[in-house]
């Protein structure tokens, strides 16, 4: 599987050594090669400094090509366009977009991208600690797949 | 009409003075305060010190009931944003983008924003253009209130030749944007040297052309003759 992961902060980081562990073939963007310090020694994959949100940049590294998607960035903005830009000019099947503002999250969710809020998984696990009932939704990538544009929910 | 600006910079500054003076109903968000308090000094209480990408600022300046959201921000993204949340989540019927990457032009219009400003590419088209030498060229009308962009070519014997682009004392209504130079455009900053052939690239007030061709290019009046 060819994956294109856009930011290489801790997650980006932790989810690019995870996923080249287990045979991926990784491709990892970061604008500061600083940032691939918190790769693994031994990372297999690419690491490339570069702007994620350049559809040029990611044609150049085969994004057409890849399998998945996932834009990291620690910004909301840039994430979503890095992730539009994967899903509607690359046609990369599999695209998530960290958003971690709960309104922005729910709207780009209703317009069928594929989002993670860490916000919302956050607050739902802090919740349950202390006894309140779960939110089914919080963590939940698969009810959010990415739908062809055509098919957008208009959000009232 | 109810029209929200997001983004305080130059741009969206003057142009929520210019639709505030034709009678519309206008909130201007701006997320630095510093900068909010600034043109809140001058325009008054439409100015709100929020980041306009936040869904429940957009809420709170009244995204519901607008007619028009223009997003103005110098940054790509935030534009985007700020105009596909307009659009799905609060249903304004009309959304407004600046791009500055001209990669992100056709993006922006299959994204559904319905209104895409690429000044970079304006720049870029004029220079294909038969330029007249001597008078301001206009490129194009930005809004109904009166802001055109338009660009300016720099003789030798231009009064901003040579000068320093803070020092041209241009009209609170022109902002010099990009100079084309050796068919390169970049953008104008305050201690950008102006030179002889350089194309300039400027958002005015019509109002003020007048003034702007005479600082930049010379005397209307001893040009009648050329």
């Amino acid at each position: 599987m060819r994956t294109i992961i856009v930011g290489c902060g801790r997650v980006g980081a932790g989810l690019a050594d995870a996923l080249s562990r287990s045979g991926h073939e990784v491709t990892v963007i970061d604008v500061s090669a600083q940032a691939f310090n918190r790769l693994n020694a031994d990372f297999p994959g690419q690491a490339v400094r570069g702007d994620g949100t350049d559809e040029d940049v990611l044609r150049r590294l085969g994004a057409e090509q890849a399998d998945y998607f996932f834009a990291l960035t620690e910004g909301d903005n840039r994430n979503t366009l890095a992730a539009q830009i994967a899903h509607d000019a690359l046609s990369i099947p599999h695209v998530i977009a960290k958003i971690n503002d709960p309104v922005r999250a729910a709207a780009y969710r209703a317009m069928g991208l594929a989002v993670i809020c860490r916000t919302t998984i956050m607050v739902d696990a802090l919740a349950r600690f202390v006894g309140l009932p779960a939110d089914p939704t919080a963590g939940d990538l698969v009810a959010a797949v990415v739908v062809e544009p055509s098919d957008e929910v208009e959000v009232p | 009409m109810f029209i929200i600006v997001v983004g305080g910079g130059k741009v969206g500054y003057y142009l929520t003075r210019e639709l505030l003076s034709s009678g519309h109903e206008v909130v201007l968000l701006e997320k630095d305060p510093r900068r909010a308090a600034e043109i809140a000094h001058e325009i008054g209480s439409v100015v709100l010190n929020r980041d306009g990408c936040e869904g429940k600022h957009l809420a709170a300046a009244g995204a519901n009931r607008a007619a028009i959201v223009a997003a103005l921000t110098g940054d790509d993204e935030d534009n985007l944003v700020v105009c596909q949340m307009a659009k799905h989540h609060f249903d304004v019927p009309r959304t407004i983008a600046r791009v500055n990457s001209t990669k992100n032009e056709a993006l922006f219009r299959k994204l559904g924003v319905d209104e895409v400003i690429n000044p970079t590419r304006i720049a870029l088209g004029a220079i294909e253009q038969d330029i007249p030498v001597h008078d301001l060229l206009h490129l194009a009308q930005l809004s109904t209130g009166g802001l055109e962009l338009v660009e300016a070519q720099i003789e030798a014997d231009s009064p901003a030749a040579g000068r320093v682009a803070r020092d041209l004392a241009l009209p609170e209504g022109c902002m010099l944007f990009v100079v084309i130079r050796a068919n390169v455009a970049q953008a104008i900053r305050s201690d950008t040297t102006l030179q002889p052939g350089d194309k300039l690239v400027a958002l005015s007030r019509t109002d003020c052309q007048d003034e702007v061709r005479r600082l930049l290019i010379g005397d209307p009046a001893a040009m009648a003759e050329v």
